[in-house]
């Protein structure tokens, strides 16, 4: 599953990241291989979505969202 | 000694910078880049300290204009110390910048600051500890207090540094990141590696140094779920859009702004006239100084108060990390009309002055995204467009004046749209938009930091009153008191002729007489000046340029000439023109910089022209027809 998948609420774990213009800078911003996210909330309209990583919460774009290759932890 | 404060955003820092330096700042531009300089002086212990609050960043990879300023200013300055300024509950990816920096081998001092709220949220660290794992000396702060600022200030002053090394941890670090470098893989592969290693490196600093007890979930997801999710999100966005707007126009602003055009048209102008007629004054200097410099200077000088107030209101919603939630909430409709969510905020610095608002798109994400901020912005109604509008609805729309201003308002928005998405779909179609954006947590923001924050956006407005507006009023005073004979008549002038050329552009708009003209021409200089033109070519002494007044304004002017220059369908046509067109040449100099070069200055002073043209004389043609 990607990312973009998350539910409200889950845990997750980053597998990789697809090559995209934001892959470094999400890497920057601690999304790396191994990471563990949880997902916080979408926006009104489903898009973007908040997550919370490495003790902050970040905002993304949903399709970006869908780069990111995660595994449901909890 | 020379001291350099660098960190992420949202960490404090600049509050930290402000606390040390206190009024004693300097503010500039790095060279090249628009990207504000701060350098403050500090006297403490008998020394002279130069402190430089850096740029925020999350690292300095050279990425953007703001990195590369960190890392050059690091690399090419012989500083005597860094301070890392870090927010304690946010501490894993604020290491990262802090890692970068002791790859470099800089001397730093790390300044965990808002301890509390890390508190707060569960999270304790060890600073004894930390500063075994990094080998360098470590503080902790809580932001605005004057014993934060001493502890600070005694480190700067002391030999402590020579105490320090880096770890054993952070050596065979630095090994492995050149081992990494050296490896001979791709630049991307190499740069992913080592961000990799990098958050290896933080993540045993915090099992040594922090523990961490997760009190979730925190309190600012706590109003988060409230106040950015669901549709009552828009609902909040829209009463605290309308609260801001009431404080400016009705509340405090307009009311300071009454006070202040009280003072100078009742006390100011009439007492510079007493005076120098009194002191023997030639009488072409009286009216330079009283009808040409002081109305001038001061009809802007009534809006300073209406700009201050917004832009008070603006920055202290921001320091409570609200703007970013706005930004979540309305970026899936700022993408749909070919913006972006982060460019809500300077969309509404635009109703105030164009100005600080096109400076604001640079903290957009995309050149796309900025480029299309900055091009429409102007077509917003600032500031000095309002009393354009407010007059001419009291005069020609006596019955629905405030619903023909509200309709003007709304026209701006509309076209504002329609070009973000022309320019989105035609010049800027190739290039992407992203957005990635930190939810800081909700604090009440340190006021002294918002009081600096208004200061320096509406500081450009006050400096646009003592230069351009002081030289347009003499040059204006000039060209509408002199023709090649000497002091002349008005309707013989310079303006006069001037007015008449540009007038023939309008001569299917409603308005094509000299004096609209003159007032289209002077209203390149500055918006303000259109009505006071207009005032001054119908023999109006004193027009109010006040929203509040405009409707006593109005019937002065009736009596003038303009009521039969103008019918109410040319009248709404000259509104329309004077929503849209060319910006003031402030806002064009703004742009210039901005955007990078003359092209885009000249291309934005062109298209506008032609879509209020266009616009105006479509609005003039289908009213005729429609038989107003």
């Amino acid at each position: 599953m990607t990312l973009k998948d998350g539910r409200q609420g889950m845990t997750l774990k980053v597998k990789s990241i697809g090559d995209s213009e934001l892959k470094q800078r999400l890497m920057t911003m601690g999304l790396i291989p191994g990471t563990k996210v949880t997902v916080l909330r979408s926006a009104p309209f489903g898009d973007p979505i908040a997550i919370g990583i490495r003790s902050y919460h970040l905002a993304m774009r949903r399709d970006d969202a869908e780069m990111v290759e995660v595994e449901q932890v909890g | 000694m020379a001291i350099a404060l660098t960190g992420n955003p949202n960490t404090g820092k600049s509050t930290i910078f402000n606390e040390l330096t206190g009024a004693r700042q300097k503010i500039g531009n790095w060279p090249g880049v628009t990207v504000d300089k701060k350098i403050g002086y500090v006297r403490y212990k008998d020394r002279a300290i130069s402190v430089v609050d850096l740029p925020g960043t999350y690292s300095i990879n050279a990425r953007s204009p703001e990195e590369k300023i960190v890392i050059d200013f690091l690399m090419e300055n012989k500083l005597d110390l860094v301070m890392n300024v870090i927010d304690s509950s946010n501490l894993e990816r604020n290491l990262f910048l802090t890692v970068q920096l002791l790859e470099k081998g800089i001397p730093l001092l790390i300044d965990l600051n808002m301890q509390d709220d890390a508190e707060r949220r569960g999270i304790k660290i060890d600073l004894k500890k930390m500063e075994e794992a990094l080998g360098m000396p470590v503080i902790s702060t809580v932001g605005r207090s004057s014993k934060s600022r001493e502890q600070i200030l005694d480190v700067f002053t002391s030999t402590v540094m020579a105490n320090y090394e880096p770890s054993r941890m952070v050596k065979d670090h630095i090994l492995r990141v050149q081992e990494i470098k050296a490896s001979g893989k791709s630049a991307e592969a190499i740069d992913e590696e080592l961000i990799t290693a990098r958050y290896e490196l933080i993540d045993q600093v915090m099992a040594q140094a922090v523990n961490v007890q997760a009190v979730s979930p925190s309190n600012s997801e706590k109003i988060d779920r409230f106040m950015a999710n669901g549709v009552q999100s828009f609902l909040i966005f829209l009463l605290l859009l309308y609260a801001v707007f009431q404080i400016t126009f009705t509340w405090i602003g307009q009311p300071l702004a009454d006070i202040l055009d009280e003072l100078i048209n009742d006390s100011l102008i009439p007492w510079a006239g007493e005076t120098l007629a009194a002191m023997g004054v030639a009488e072409w200097m009286q009216s330079l100084v009283v009808d040409g410099v002081i109305a001038g200077v001061g009809a802007v000088l009534t809006f300073v108060p209406l700009i201050f107030v917004l832009f008070f209101c603006l920055s202290f919603l921001d320091g409570t990390g609200y703007m970013a939630r706005v930004a979540f909430i309305l970026d899936p409709i700022m993408r749909r009309l070919g913006l972006t969510g982060k460019g809500v905020m300077p969309l509404i610095m635009g109703f105030g002055c164009a100005v600080p608002a096109i400076m604001g798109a640079r903290a957009l994400d995309s050149e796309k995204d900025r480029m299309t901020s900055i091009l429409v912005t102007p077509f917003l109604t600032c500031g000095a467009k309002l009393p354009i509008m407010a007059l001419f609805a009291a005069m020609f729309f006596p019955d629905n004046a405030a619903n023909v201003v509200m309709l003007m308002y709304v026209l701006g928005v509309v076209m504002a749209i329609v070009a973000a998405k022309l320019l989105g779909s035609t010049i800027f179609k190739e290039q992407g938009s992203t957005f990635l954006l930190e939810l800081p947590p909700y604090r009440f923001p340190d006021m002294k930091s918002v009081m600096l924050e208004t200061w320096d956006k509406g500081k450009g407005y006050l400096l646009k009153a003592g230069t351009i507006i002081f030289a347009c009023s003499v040059l204006i005073w000039f060209l509408s008191n002199f023709n090649m004979d000497g002091m002349c008549e008005m309707n013989e002038s310079f303006l006069a002729a001037l007015g008449s050329a540009v007038s023939v552009l309008f001569a299917f708009h409603g308005f094509d007489t000299w004096e609209a003209g003159a007032a289209v021409l002077s209203g390149v200089l500055a918006k303000e000046v259109v009505v006071s033109t207009i005032g001054v070519l119908y023999g109006v002494a004193d027009v109010s340029t006040e929203a509040e007044e405009a409707a006593e304004a109005a019937k002065v002017m009736m009596e003038s000439g303009m009521a039969t220059a103008f019918t109410s369908l040319s009248a709404f046509a000259f509104m329309v023109f004077s929503q849209l067109y060319t910006p003031c040449v402030t806002a064009l100099g703004t742009i210039k910089k901005e955007a990078g070069g003359w092209k885009w200055m000249g291309f934005s002073a062109l298209y506008m022209f032609a879509i209020a043209w266009i616009v105006s004389l479509l609005v003039y043609q289908i009213g005729r027809l429609l038989g107003f």
